[in-house]
């Protein structure tokens, strides 16, 4: 940016604590992400389910297995009230 | 012929008119006390909660173009068709942290765009200036296509005509609306607009999935006649399964899209307008409820072939228009009062992101572009302002495209536009979490992986429509010499070879001790949030209103 740079931007916070992304919690996120690519669970047609194949009912599956996971770290790792 | 649609068409109009009514009126929605400033037209005052984030980035990723193509797809290939829903489900949990951080940045540097960031960073104008354009240049023919999107429906219509004005008018009218209350509204615009086509969407979906499996037969049934036209026909690589040579495409696919979706500058501009870290954090859980969307509607692309739907002509005599596909199916089964609000839901689908997209491109002309290069001493009311006036350009760039140009030329852009914008994942979301890379060796590592997957791209063909460069994106290793019939997604091979000469150039220039510029952020910036301060006082609009007290 072309902006004029201000004289020594000041670091007021760099003492406070902070909810940081070092939680082991993170590193759940992996399993939503690796599940996914492995076409060995997904890609064959039986059991059915409702008329889908497990191509399909397993794929759109995961989904519930991501928002879980989220949603999962995300309350694990929230900043507690009041710590700030 | 146009007379037989008339009750579509009408409720169509009268859906879009409404929606252009609201466009309009969102200038006033949680209006600031001064507009000319680019946070508020083109971040709409970084000041989104969670639900307002929840339908303008769901709004803004799931386009139009989406809902035609992705079915378009299933119909013809099958079961390959149906990355789209892996790709929507990993993309997630691979951004969790990661848009955090850049938000927090953003925040407490004043960004608007993910060029901001890399100048700040890495020091480095020139690499900056190349994530702009490859963002500019990503971007343009991904709003043309919202009108490939358009287009379908107003042809399944009967909305057509002879010559190339005629035919096209609708669309120009559209967008001469649409560009008037972005122009008015900035970004308030299609967030406003987003709560009204999302409830269409889903709505349409939610009884097309339960009407159409009635009519046809049940689920069973309609796979089973999606299996027997993919046995019958020739293609090698089609069917309700994958088979073992389109594997590899099928998952590089989904995590290279994925990987891309959240570089494009529009999915930026949509996180940074969102209020704090914890309306990021509580979306990436809930938007995956349009990933779902996304997974029933590939699956009309099974019910257009169980209903025995016929896609219209395309452009050229002999061919066939298959983004068509869908609105021929809604106008089958559904009545046509039904069908005219399923098409309204695809016409305004393709506004939300066109405006974000026109909205983003534009952002990145002026921060990137025009304040680095053409006026150093720009005030945020002439940042706005030039902002405004290249977003109409943009706009009326991508109806020229679809006006004078082959639509499959858009098509065939966009499909670069995914390969070339992943070449910025080293800068941007790899610079959000570490500066050991060399600022010279990324600008090496963007050209590398640009050249080879251009030059991958053109090497694809497709001998069943005859065309012999950028027919797609699965790339075969059999031309690297592997012996094999296997194919990978292009993306993913440049990126990594993008992140290799990055990597070995760093460890090169490092010991050649070669000047890397001064890293601009602290590590603190990256949690910084809500309520904390910017550290650039010069950007602020006016004292009171960004630093509020620290709590």
């Amino acid at each position: 940016m072309a902006a004029p740079e201000p004289e020594a931007p000041e670091a007021p916070t760099a003492t406070r604590s902070r909810a940081k992304d070092h939680s082991p919690w993170n590193w759940l996120l992996f399993v939503p992400i690796v599940v996914p690519l492995i076409p060995a669970f997904f890609n064959g047609d039986s059991p059915r389910l409702f008329g889908f194949p497990r191509f399909y009912w397993l794929q759109l599956a995961w989904i519930l297995l991501g928002v879980a996971t989220t949603t999962l770290v995300y309350q694990m790792t929230k900043k507690k009230r009041g710590e700030r | 012929m146009w007379r037989d649609h008339l009750t579509e068409i009408i409720v169509f109009s009268l859906l879009f008119l409404l929606v252009s009514a609201m466009g309009f009126v969102a200038a006033r929605w949680r209006a600031p006390k001064d507009m000319g400033h680019l946070d508020e037209w083109g971040l709409g005052g970084r000041s989104f909660g969670g639900w307002i984030t929840w339908f303008l980035v769901g709004g803004d990723l799931y386009t139009a173009y989406t809902f035609v193509a992705v079915p378009a797809l299933m119909f013809g290939a099958g079961a390959a068709g149906f990355f789209a829903v892996p790709y929507t489900i990993v993309i997630y949990p691979l951004v969790f942290l990661v848009l955090c951080r850049l938000w927090s940045v953003s925040h407490r540097h004043g960004f608007v765009t993910p060029a901001d960031f890399v100048r700040r960073r890495f020091d480095s104008p020139i690499l900056a200036l190349l994530i702009a354009i490859t963002g500019i240049v990503a971007t343009m023919p991904y709003i043309a296509l919202q009108l490939v999107g358009i287009e379908a429906v107003l042809k399944t219509m009967g909305v057509t005509g002879d010559s190339a004005v005629a035919r096209h008018l609708p669309i120009i009218i559209a967008f001469a609306i649409l560009a008037a209350y972005t122009y008015q509204s900035g970004l308030r615009a299609p967030a406003l607009i987003a709560f009204v086509k999302d409830a269409l969407i889903y709505i349409v979906i939610l009884v097309a999935v339960v009407y159409l499996p009635y009519k046809l037969g049940g689920w069973g049934s309609i796979f089973d006649a999606a299996d027997a036209k993919f046995k019958a026909s020739p293609a090698p690589n089609d069917g309700i399964l994958l088979n073992g040579n389109n594997q590899l495409q099928y998952v590089t696919l989904a995590l290279g899209s994925a990987l891309a979706l959240f570089l494009y500058p529009h999915s930026i501009t949509g996180v940074l307008a969102s209020r704090n870290r914890d309306v990021i954090k509580r979306n990436m859980s809930a938007l995956p409820a349009y990933s779902l969307l996304l997974g029933l509607i590939a699956l009309l692309g099974y019910m257009a072939i169980a209903a025995g739907v016929k896609p219209l002509p395309g452009a050229k005599a002999g061919s066939v228009d298959s983004n068509t596909v869908v609105p021929v199916l809604f106008d089958q089964q559904f009545p046509d009062w039904f069908a005219g609000v399923a098409y309204a839901a695809i016409g305004i689908g393709a506004l939300v992101p066109a405006a974000i997209m026109s909205i983003a491109a534009a952002n990145l002309f002026t921060r990137n572009i025009y304040k680095e290069y053409l006026k150093r001493d720009a005030t945020p009311a002439q940042e706005a302002n030039v902002s405004k006036i290249t977003s109409l350009v943009v706009k009326v760039g991508a109806v020229a495209c679809i006006v004078f140009l082959d639509p499959q030329f858009s098509i065939d852009l966009q499909l670069i536009g995914g390969v070339i914008i992943l070449q910025t994942l080293p800068a941007v979301a790899l610079g959000l979490y570490t500066r050991w890379f060399h600022r010279g060796a990324l600008i090496a590592g963007w050209a590398a992986g640009m050249g080879l997957g251009m030059w991958m791209l053109y090497q694809v063909a497709n001998p069943t429509t005859g065309k012999k460069h950028f027919a797609g994106s699965a790339f075969p290793l059999s031309d690297f010499g592997f012996d094999t019939k296997r194919t990978i997604y292009v993306g993913i091979v440049a990126v990594l070879v993008n992140l290799a000469v990055a990597a070995l150039l760093t460890l090169v220039l490092r010991a050649a001790k070669v000047a890397d510029g001064a890293d601009g952020t602290t590590p603190d910036d990256y949690f910084a949030d809500e309520g904390d301060p910017r550290v650039t006082p010069g950007a602020d609009r006016d004292a009171e209103s960004a630093r509020e007290p620290v709590a």
